[in-house]
């Protein structure tokens, strides 16, 4: 078990002067998860992925990464390590060949195996056309696959990834996603965005942090729990009596919204769309429409960044 | 590793203009100045040779090479150490390093040794005038020697104290001024205060302890005084890089 554990951080904190940047914030990472990491701007997502990769020292609290502490054996932690900050590290004067092979070189891999470790690294990235091309004249998309392709050649145990699908296109944000979910296998990812359906879509665990403190720490599975809706969202043709809908078993209350729509507020557990259509169609109504709604991550984002000081601490 | 990271360095030092550019105004400016001082040699040849103690073709023309030498790479080192740190930190290169499994002292003496070997290609290409006299005299060896070690240690001082302005601020440009401050302020120490304090301050000028070299005289107090003010520059330099770590 404690093979698996790849990443331990341990009440870290980080200041800038008075300001708390990361506040006591204490998470683990397994192989073969992807973490995703959220917050809104400036909540300290990038001071924390710039401590576990040992760019910056924490104020106070430990961090281990595949058993080796960050302080007492960086070399050790840190090969370990794949980084894309969020500004991708590229020499704009190098080729991309010339700038892996370089990379290469810096995270030990033995002259024999580099040419393969980079021609890996390439395929994985869709950079195979462009070995030869100067970094200083490859579009946004290519610099960003460059700095993806520097974080995992020496294939690392722990990738972790600031923003890795800013500024590409829809497919290689597809492909991006296909990759992480390969490296996950072997590996254990770790990756902030904004993004939000991208967490929903590749990633197996969420935090979302905000203001330096951790507000949630869940799995996805258990985010997808706590979303379940207890909303039905209706439309009919025909007019309707709402007090025959309220009557029915789990139901709470109705609501006529400005666009015709009803929505029927039910009890958790009970849902009573079967009854519900059983009566429309009885009835007359004309059912139209018939939407389970559901609380968006987003929302869920929203709410939990949104609300003051007091609360945030309840949550944890 | 620290290899690798001196050979980056020589590799993108090479590959933009500015090394080349920086070769070809050195060696310009050695060869009028080199041109001058065989000229000058032959025009008091007959003079030196009528003299007690005759001083040689070593005395004037090499020892002058050397020592205009030492006066312009003065000024053009600090162009060459300004981007080492400074422009890696400007664009945020500088993660790739921290990230990956190297020590502060390792990136400190990488870049230092890059910089090291494109100064040794630069001493070269002067030493090389002093000895196309070869052709059609002798030289003192003995002498010649000392100056070169002396102009390399000169220079391998200067190039430890730009480095070190180099990673104290993200701008090579400050960087570059900074050391030219520095190293100026080096040379004309030995000219200004009187009497014992006077003493102790031209005592820390670099060039005073370069005077010797150019006579010939190899004082192991001066080549050690070198290796101290490199190691003190290249270990600040290392704590630097640390404080980037730790500071907020």
């Amino acid at each position: 078990m404690s093979n698996n554990l790849l990443v331990e951080v341990d009440s870290v904190s980080r200041y800038f002067g008075d300001l708390a940047a990361v506040n006591d914030v204490s998470f683990t990472v397994n192989k073969g998860t992807v973490l995703g990491f959220l917050g809104p701007n400036g909540a300290g997502k990038t001071t924390t992925m710039q401590m576990i990769t040992g760019n910056l020292a924490p104020t106070s609290g430990r961090i281990k990464i595949a058993g080796y502490d960050l302080l007492d054996e960086p070399r050790a932690a840190k090969a370990c390590i794949g980084y894309l900050p969020e500004q991708p590290p590229l020499y704009l004067e190098y080729t991309v060949d010339e700038y892996l092979d370089f990379c290469a070189a810096l995270n030990r891999i033995p002259k024999k195996q580099r040419l393969g470790a980079r021609q890996q690294a390439k395929e994985r990235c869709g950079l195979t056309d462009a070995g030869r091309r100067l970094i200083g004249n490859l579009s946004k998309g290519y610099r960003q696959r460059v700095g993806i392709a520097q974080a995992i050649i020496h294939q690392p145990q722990v990738v972790i990834l600031d923003e890795p699908t800013a500024g590409l296109d829809p497919i290689q944000i597809r492909e991006i996603r296909t990759l992480v979910r390969e490296l996950s296998q072997e590996h254990a990812v770790i990756l902030s965005t904004h993004i939000l359906p991208e967490v929903q879509s590749s990633c197996d665990h969420v935090q979302i942090i905000d203001r330096g403190k951790l507000v949630l720490n869940d799995s996805i599975d258990g985010l997808t729990q706590r979303m379940q809706s207890s909303t039905l969202s209706l439309r009919f043709s025909n007019s309707v009596d709402t007090s025959r809908i309220e009557q029915l078993n789990g139901v709470r209350s109705t609501r006529l919204l400005d666009d015709g729509r009803y929505q029927v507020y039910y009890q958790a557990g009970q849902d009573p769309t079967d009854a519900l259509v059983k009566l429309a169609v009885d009835n007359h109504w004309g059912l139209r429409e018939l939407i389970p709604e559901k609380a968006s991550l987003e929302d869920m984002f929203l709410e939990l960044t949104k609300h003051d000081k007091t609360q945030a601490e309840a949550t944890i | 590793m620290i290899f690798t990271l001196a050979w980056r360095e020589i590799r993108s030092m090479f590959l933009s203009p500015l090394a080349w550019v920086i070769l070809g105004v050195v060696q310009a400016l050695m060869g009028w100045l080199f041109l001058n001082h065989v000229d000058n040699y032959m025009s008091i040849q007959s003079r030196l040779l009528s003299m007690q103690t005759p001083i040689g073709l070593t005395d004037i023309v090499v020892a002058s090479v050397f020592g205009n030498a030492a006066i312009i790479l003065l000024l053009v080192v600090p162009l060459i150490t300004m981007r080492l740190v400074s422009e890696e930190r400007r664009n945020r290169t500088l993660t790739l390093l921290y990230s990956a499994p190297l020590s502060m002292t390792e990136i400190i003496l990488g870049k230092y040794l890059g910089i090291l070997f494109f100064l040794l290609v630069v001493l070269f290409l002067v030493a090389l005038m002093p000895l196309s006299l070869l052709a059609g005299g002798s030289l003192d060896f003995g002498a010649f020697a000392s100056g070169f070690l002396g102009l390399a240690l000169l220079l391998a001082s200067f190039a430890a104290v730009g480095l070190f302005m180099s990673t104290l601020t993200q701008n090579p440009t400050i960087a570059a001024v900074s050391t030219f401050g520095m190293l100026l302020l080096s040379w004309v120490l030995d000219t200004g205060g009187q009497g014992a304090s006077g003493n102790v301050l031209a005592y820390f000028s670099l060039l005073n302890h370069y005077e010797p070299f150019l006579k010939g005289v190899f004082d192991s107090a001066d080549a050690v005084f070198y290796v101290l003010l490199i190691t003190t520059f290249l270990v600040l330099s290392t704590r630097r890089l640390d404080a980037d770590r730790l500071g907020g």
